[in-house]
């Protein structure tokens, strides 16, 4: 088992045409995910790649029963795009796009709650289950199936400490990257609650950054819910302090955000934070072990 | 993206929100000329991206235009350091001379994301002034939050709701309504990521001002805003960063030895984070963006380069998809394009690693390969002494 996405998921792209759309819905298909179409308003008809595109989502899913959406639109379309795949009845949407501005997204978040769709993303690496599928950017080679399930707000970052986790023999049972933008579909408690409810995901590595409170948040659902251990990393201990305008933020936050405290409260929430970022798959051993203990 | 007091000012009045006579100035000249205007008694305010210019001295009250002009020369001369501006201050390069308002109340008034929210959040308190976040921290019960679902938008009531805590009555009430339901306008016409008024203010005249405000917009909004980019006031970033970002490049200049070039910006960090931890320090925070093309690692290295503190560059790419010998191809051109000739580490990783590393060994530059990001950090540490 695994979250969200299995080798049985059939995957729509939305913005096939387009260069990157093009060249990962062919890296995704090598991988093994099954692309069943492309959705392209005006080039209806045409194949890409032997894949055929549709001018709607509609019709995408009424052609070929995708369940799975992976979008490149461009920003000043990719909201549309969102709603269009949550109308169409998707159950997951996986938005790659970076830079769709906030003021799109309020209400596309909004607007989501009442619809059954799961997003991931906006401006994410993606997601994929190892060995069976995967919908995003990411590199497939460094992932293992395995146990660990993984939830990040990075990108690269992701990639490292999945390595690190391969390298230490720890495979992952699905990979989820939410993304970095302000706003954005599912977050990490949303994640730890769908690995928490897997029967084949035995423990969670979450990666964190500085700035906002989601971190925070995560690690007082752990201490409440979590009935798997949790290792973490959260990057940036020693980035400098930014200049900033005004006090609006610092009220909302409450001043959170610092890694410092982000690393206080996951400790004292029973998560193991690994002390550099050299030893991610150490840390995730380590808890692990200590478990079985 | 910033802009300064006197650009929000402007916006804000074009959404009929009533802000002090004032003129942007450039010289201590322009400044003493503005204050006459003025009727001599007048406020001179320096503007920079950043708030609590007050205690920094940047915001002085003046009664002549000589002594206008005097403080303008000061001010020009050196720079301001806010508690919001980091411990390097920022140059003063454009004043605002105002016409001084007598003020009998004072409020804050703030619109921005609540990211825990993802919804706007309009927030209030009749404790306006430069000690809000002690408020906040202090007495949050003085503090009025509204988050604002985006399908039905602000509306009147929830607005007057605002306006009777804040505890105004009457006429007042109504036209703070107004001025909140326009606040709102603006931030979503304008792509905010910020608009902040502290003070808003009731003059003794008997009505409402916006006497300072702050705006900062969505960076992913300003494609659709074709004047934003004429509103930079470039004074007020640095150099290099200004470099990076016709690049796309996001750039930061810090105070140590190694120059940093990593794709993804949380790797990015936790690179600084592993070069602290071996003693190293590092020079950049740089981000050439999760992809790392080749154009990009030329343009960054010769960022990297300006910078005379750099002693040493560690480059970390966790290429994914790329192939390690296309990313070694750039780093090797960047560096002969540009004759570096400092010790470079290069960490890379995705496929054709080999390859990759056999080029740059090959290359005749001065350049190590590293298996990991740990091995990456200490090499470059100790090649450096």
């Amino acid at each position: 088992m695994s979250i969200l996405l299995n080798k049985d998921s059939k995957v729509l792209v939305q913005g096939i045409t387009g260069r990157s759309g093009l060249f990962h819905a062919r890296m995704c298909r090598e991988y093994g995910t099954q692309i069943v179409a492309g959705v392209t308003p005006g080039k209806g008809g045409v194949h890409v790649e032997g894949i055929p595109v549709f001018n709607t989502v509609e019709e995408a899913v009424r052609y070929t029963q995708a369940n799975v959406s992976m979008i490149f639109v461009p920003p000043p379309s990719a909201a549309d795009a969102i709603l269009e795949a949550a109308d169409a009845g998707l159950e997951l949407a996986v938005c790659i796009t970076e830079g769709i501005p906030v003021r799109d997204m309020v209400p596309v978040k909004r607007i989501l709650a009442d619809h059954k769709m799961k997003l991931v993303g906006p401006n994410c690496p993606g997601l994929i289950t190892p060995e069976e599928s995967k919908v995003g950017i990411m590199p497939g080679y460094i992932h293992k199936k395995g146990k660990i399930g993984v939830v990040s707000r990075s990108g690269t970052l992701t990639y490292e400490a999945v390595k690190q986790l391969t390298d230490a023999g720890l495979g992952q049972s699905t990979c989820v990257g939410i993304g970095g933008d302000p706003i954005i579909g599912l977050n990490f408690i949303d994640c730890l609650k769908l690995f928490n409810d897997d029967p084949k995901t035995e423990a969670v590595f979450m990666i964190g950054e500085i700035g906002g409170s989601a971190e925070e948040e995560a690690a007082e659902w752990v201490k409440a819910h979590m009935k798997k251990p949790v290792a973490a990393f959260i990057a940036g201990v020693t980035a400098p302090p930014g200049r900033r305008m005004g006090h609006a933020g610092a009220i909302v936050t409450g001043g959170k955000g610092k890694a410092a405290d982000k690393i206080a409260t996951l400790r004292n929430c029973g998560v193991n934070v690994a002390d550099s970022p050299t030893r991610m798959g150490e840390a995730m051993r380590q808890i692990l072990e200590k478990g079985k203990s | 993206m910033n802009i300064h007091e006197y650009q929000a000012k402007e916006i804000l009045s074009g959404y009929d929100i009533a802000v002090p006579r004032g003129r942007v100035c450039l010289t201590a000249d322009q400044v003493e000329r503005a204050a006459k205007m003025m009727g001599g008694h007048c406020v001179v305010k320096a503007q920079i991206y950043a708030g609590g210019r007050g205690k920094a001295g940047g915001v002085k009250v003046v009664h002549h235009p000589e002594q206008a002009q005097e403080l303008a020369k000061e001010l020009f001369a050196r720079k301001l350091v806010t508690p919001q501006t980091g411990p390097e201050g920022l140059r003063v390069r454009r004043i605002l001379v105002e016409e001084a308002v007598e003020i009998a109340r004072e409020f804050y008034l703030s619109i921005t994301l609540d990211r825990g929210a993802s919804r706007y959040i309009l927030i209030a308190s009749a404790e306006g002034g430069v000690e809000i976040e002690e408020v906040a921290a202090k007495t949050p019960d003085k503090i009025h939050k509204l988050t604002i679902d985006p399908l039905t938008g602000l509306r009147s009531y929830q607005a007057r709701k605002i306006a009777l805590a804040l505890g105004l009555t009457g006429s007042l009430c109504e036209d703070c309504v107004e001025l909140i339901l326009s606040l709102y306008r603006a931030c979503l016409e304008k792509d905010c990521a910020l608009v902040e008024v502290n003070p808003l203010v009731v003059t003794k005249a008997g009505w409402l001002m916006a006497m300072d405000a702050k705006m900062s917009f969505d960076d992913n909004a300003i494609y659709r805003h074709r004047e934003y980019p004429d509103m930079v006031d470039y004074s007020q970033l640095d150099t290099l960063e200004i470099t990076a970002g016709k690049y796309d490049l996001a750039y930061i200049k810090l105070d140590g030895t190694i120059g940093c070039l990593v794709n993804g910006a949380g790797l990015a960090m936790a690179t600084l984070d592993v070069l602290n931890e071996c003693g190293g320090k590092p020079a950049n925070f740089l981000d050439v963006g999760g992809g790392a093309s080749r154009e990009k690692v030329a343009e960054a290295f010769k960022i990297i380069l300006q910078d005379p503190d750099v002693k040493g560059i560690f480059v970390n790419i966790f290429g994914g998809i790329m192939r390690c010998d296309v990313i070694a191809q750039g780093v090797i051109e960047a560096a002969n394009e540009v004759h570096c000739p400092l010790p470079i580490v290069v960490r890379m990783d995705g496929s054709q690693v080999e390859e990759g590393k056999r080029l740059l060994t090959t290359s005749g530059l001065n350049v190590q390969c590293a298996d990991n990001l740990g091995d990456g950090a200490q090499r470059i540490v100790k090649m450096l002494g």
